[in-house]
């Protein structure tokens, strides 16, 4: 009992004043992602599940609706918020992402219901920033303004390709529109809209590319997002590549085109802030960000995924939560318990510690001591990554630095992300493992 | 039990060639006598193992005895079922020198094959009581009369003795029955003797010790006696005893020309012998001919898949062999794999049916390679070479349908297929042994594997100068195929001395990152990193190569066929 006390006490108290608490306070290291500091604040993830159409590569959790759901659906979607939101027990919510699916598909008064519910709850900013993700056909353009009254004031606009091969990709749009699209967005949110790219297409080339990104360049924004194009099993174009109907550029050539592209919007001003992505003038993805860093996140929606502690029911670790898959189950189970939560795990300490370094590690300024610190008070990174041969290696060889700002992938290194991490995982588990078992409640 | 005259006991074996409906007639027997309920199920009851299930085949001789009633008389008959495959001869001879006669059984389409010829002439050389039966003479194709006159060539038996029968349909079986009371001479045993008994088969039980499966050749013994192994001069008392029927049936005594299991308070395997001999301690006998130790013909190397489960496998391997003494067992050692051993099988199916009940029974999980021989190095090398390494040394006819050759074969060209094939080749007909003629001169090398210029230790083999280029290629490329990318480029080069004679490349990765990678599903991608980092964990490094284990079990292992 008096321990129980002691430890609730001990997450009021910032850490500095835990020692005045008087007594023995054991601090269970898996309750670091139970710090306020943490617990107090979540970004806000939101999937419309929708498309019209599926692309040939997609594998995400996407329906083509038959009928008009929208109206069943955004009311189970504002359920599951205020449920989730009660559960995590944030008080603030960072930042806000419609992601699907085809979010723009949606009216927009159903954002501005989403926004609503969220405010009534809990804090959110103004200035909190609110994404939306579009498909640049002539209908998502139109609405474009409609959206942003609603509350959204950040666009992700997938362009994907520049030319003529989209509809071969399933798309349903032209570049033409595409570019519309852009400028419509840049007029409504300048320095807010984001322009999502991809390479490695069947019969793309190195050339083509140069000359698209340029193209690009003439038009975007602030941000480009770069993906390179992975087949995923179950996809229309894994058929297709397996039967021999499609071909994929090798992998020197992606390899190629991604290092050229990194190289030319380094050229432009852009700097790479991710694996992925590229800002300038600052306009990073807020959203994106705080996944990298580690933040708790509540998803909802039919598979979307969150990582928070759910205090409102007494928890004190941090959850990976994942919600059913299916609209039409979702929407059952909202409507039964008030959410569609499917699956939760319960997160070690090591494991989140885990999750902190593969996804700390993709942004290209690293892990820093202090943030890691937040999620491993006792251990610091050189305690973990200092003494061992193979970081020793990485750090000679270019790839890997860990110096007093923190631990970080060099340029080179970056590409090579995850051929570097399963080594760093093993060291991770090696310093953490037999600390992690100190008794929990 | 003592009610049983040794005069009204009968032992006997069914044996065949594989298929030919030995099972079935065993199950049929056991269904007549009532030791069985009659059903379905009954199909193949005596083949215990799995793995004899699976492959339809019996591996592990199991015994049942039958009570008969014949013309107001009971009889006691002990029948040992035995395996039909080419590899397990000599399973079928331990069983047959407990029995006075056997069941020929004989397809009556297939007619007279190899294994019928070969257990033929087992039983006949022990001058046992054939009873020649015709099987499966309810299928369309079965033509009894020309497999008569088959066995009557070919074995020189009288047709009229042939028993013609449907073992699936129970037709003559009773015939069968009578014809084993009728013909087979009661064993020669007498209760009046001093207590003797044959060790033919045993078990390992978990909770009881060793469980042994004898043959009682004179006296009696009951619980409580004092018995001493021939083998081992050791004395036990025996806790339990018992009939097969075929599950044990516990019983006060055993007497002469009886056939049943005894428990005696042996712990370990190897107080249990199979050919030892059993006598009470006050009354020493003669111990019984011992048979004749099995040829292993084929080899492999078995290696625990981690040092740390050596002293496990050791005993799971000390245990099957007592089960199957014509395993030859060989303690060896890789640089690879750690401490192991050599084996030798009578066959392939045999190798195969063992490494089967290791991982089964025992729950052991093995590395099987194939084996190497030994070489002795000399300073000079004299050449003998000839086609395929062999020398004739003569060649021999012994009647018009048979020839024997005689050659000298380096070991190494034996030692993996050769047994396996020359029995393909000949449908099983041909038969193959050896002797060991010493050690010859051989234009023998050295070969290396080097990744990116450093020898794997591990790796390096002697080979014939001729086979060097074959060999060091395919290592090469098993090598390619199991060792995973890494952020630089791999050379694997086989070499002899410094001369590069096989070589095969692997790509650096320019990019292993995951596109996109947000709070959606990174459960995937973790689950992927870390089962690689679990990988890492027992890679091996060469230089600045990391090589997973089974990279060189991929290069040792025994090719699949």
């Amino acid at each position: 009992m008096m321990r129980r006390t002691l430890n609730a006490v001990s997450r009021v108290l910032p850490p500095r004043l835990r020692h005045f608490s008087g007594g023995e306070v054991t601090e269970d290291v898996s309750e670091c992602a139970a710090s306020p500091q943490i617990t107090e604040r979540a970004s806000l993830y939101v999937h419309w599940p929708y498309c019209l159409r599926r692309c040939s590569y997609c594998n995400f959790n996407k329906y083509i609706s038959k009928e008009n759901n929208s109206h069943v659906m955004t009311k189970c979607l504002q359920r599951e918020i205020e449920t989730l939101l009660r559960l995590s027990q944030v008080s603030c919510i960072t930042s806000v992402f419609f992601g699907g699916g085809t979010p723009s598909l949606a009216h927009p008064s159903i954002f501005a219901a989403i926004l609503e519910t969220v405010s009534r709850q809990v804090n959110l900013s103004d200035e909190a920033e609110v994404t939306l993700e579009v498909n640049p056909t002539p209908a998502g353009k139109s609405r474009l303004e409609d959206y942003c009254r609603a509350g959204v004031n950040r666009f992700s606009i997938g362009v994907q390709v520049s030319n003529e091969d989209l509809k071969s990709l399933g798309r349903d749009h032209d570049s033409h529109e595409a570019l519309q699209t852009i400028e419509e967005a840049r007029r409504l949110c300048p320095g807010r809209v984001s322009v999502d790219v991809m390479f490695g297409r069947p019969k793309q080339t190195v050339e083509s590319w140069e000359i698209e990104l340029s193209e690009l360049l003439r038009v975007c924004d602030d941000h480009v997002s770069l993906y390179q194009l992975t087949l995923e099993r179950g996809t229309q174009l894994f058929k297709q590549v397996e039967c021999g109907a499609v071909t994929m550029p090798s992998e020197d050539v992606t390899a190629d085109m991604y290092q050229r592209a990194r190289k030319t919007l380094h050229q432009h001003g852009f700097q790479q802030y991710e694996v992925s992505n590229f800002a300038r003038h600052n306009s990073v993805s807020h959203h994106n960000i705080s996944y990298w860093k580690g933040n708790q996140y509540i998803g909802v929606g039919p598979g979307a995924h969150g990582r928070f502690v759910p205090l409102g029911e007494g928890g004190v670790v941090r959850e990976a939560r994942t919600q059913t898959l299916e609209p039409d189950v979702w929407i059952r189970e909202v409507r039964q318990r008030g959410h569609g939560t499917r699956r939760r795990l319960q997160l070690g300490h090591l494991e989140l510690l885990e999750e902190v370094l593969v996804m700390g590690m993709r942004m290209t300024e690293g892990i820093n001591h202090k943030h890691w610190e937040m999620f491993s008070p006792q251990t610091g990174l050189d305690e973990v990554f200092g003494e061992s041969i193979v970081v020793q290696e990485l750090l000679q060889s270019g790839q890997l630095i860990l110096d007093d700002r923190g631990l970080r992938c060099s340029w080179e290194g970056l590409a090579l992300l995850d051929s570097i991490l399963p080594a760093l995982l093993v060291e991770l588990e090696r310093q953490i493992s037999p600390k992690a078992s100190r008794g929990p409640l | 039990m003592s009610k049983f005259p040794v005069d009204r006991i009968r032992n006997f074996c069914i044996i065949a060639h594989i298929d030919h409906g030995k099972s079935t007639l065993a199950d049929r027997l056991l269904e007549m006598t009532g030791a069985i309920a009659k059903t379905e199920k009954n199909k193949q009851v005596l083949d215990k193992l799995q793995v004899e299930r699976e492959r339809g085949i019996t591996v592990k001789a199991q015994t049942a005895s039958l009570f008969y009633n014949y013309e107001g008389q009971r009889y006691l008959l002990n029948l040992i079922d035995t395996p039909g495959h080419v590899d397990f001869s000599y399973e079928v001879s331990r069983s047959i020198s407990a029995c006075q006669g056997v069941l020929l059984i004989v397809d009556a389409n297939q007619g007279i094959q190899a294994q019928t010829v070969a257990n033929f002439y087992l039983a006949f050389e022990a001058q046992l009581t054939i009873i020649p039966v015709i099987n499966k003479i309810d299928l369309k194709n079965a033509d009894p009369e020309r497999v008569e006159s088959q066995i009557e060539k070919v074995f020189d038996i009288p047709r009229e003795e042939c028993i013609r029968i449907s073992a699936k349909l129970g037709t003559n079986v009773d015939k069968v029955l009578q014809a084993v009371v009728n013909r087979i001479p009661p064993p020669i045993a007498s209760t009046e003797d001093p207590f003797k008994a044959l060790v033919f088969d045993s078990n390992f039980d978990h909770y009881r010790g060793v469980v042994a499966n004898i043959a009682v050749f004179g006296g009696r013994v009951k619980k409580g006696d004092k018995i001493v192994s021939a083998h081992l001069g050791k004395a036990y008392e025996v806790n339990e005893l018992g009939l097969l029927r075929p599950d044990e049936h516990p019983t006060q005594k055993l007497f002469a020309g009886q056939v049943g299991y005894i428990i005696a308070g042996m712990k370990d395997v190897k107080e249990a012998q199979i050919g030892d001999t059993l006598y009470l301690q006050e009354q020493p006998v003669e111990a019984l001919p011992g048979f004749k130790p099995a040829k292993a013909m084929v080899f492999a190397g078995m290696y625990p898949m981690d040092q740390s489960e050596y002293t496990g496998l050791r005993s799971a391997i000390e245990r099957l062999t007592l089960n199957d003494s014509s395993v030859a067992v060989q303690r060896d050692s890789s640089l690879a794999l750690g401490a192991g051993w050599r084996l030798g099988f009578l066959g392939l199916l045999h190798m195969e049916v063992f490494n089967q009940r290791l991982e089964q029974e025992y729950n052991a999980s093995v590395i099987v390679t194939a084996p190497t021989v030994p070489y002795k190095a000399v300073l000079s090398s004299a050449k003998l070479i000839k086609n395929r390494r062999a020398v004739q040394k003569n060649m021999v006819y012994i009647d018009d349908q048979r020839v024997m050759m005689k050659y000298l074969f380096p070991l190494n060209e034996i030692v993996v297929d050769f047994y396996d094939l020359l029995k393909s080749h000949s449908s099983g007909y041909a038969s193959f042994d050896y002797e060991n003629a010493g050690y010859q001169a051989a234009d023998l090398i050295k070969m290396d594997i080097l990744l990116n210029g450093r020898p794997v230790e591990e790796l390096t083999t002697v080979v014939h100068r001729e086979r060097a280029y074959s060999t060091g290629k395919a290592m090469c490329e098993r090598l390619k195929d199991s060792i995973p990318r890494q952020m630089f480029e791999i050379a694997i080069q086989a070499a002899i001395g410094s001369k590069v004679i096989a070589r095969e490349t692997i790509k650096a990765y320019r990019k292993n990152v995951l596109a996109k990678c947000y709070g959606g599903d990174i459960t995937r991608k973790m689950k992927l990193l870390k089962k690689q980092a679990e990988g890492k964990k027992k890679m091996r490094r060469i230089g600045n190569v990391e090589v997973p284990k089974d990279a060189f079990i991929s290069v040792l292992k025994r090719k699949e066929k």
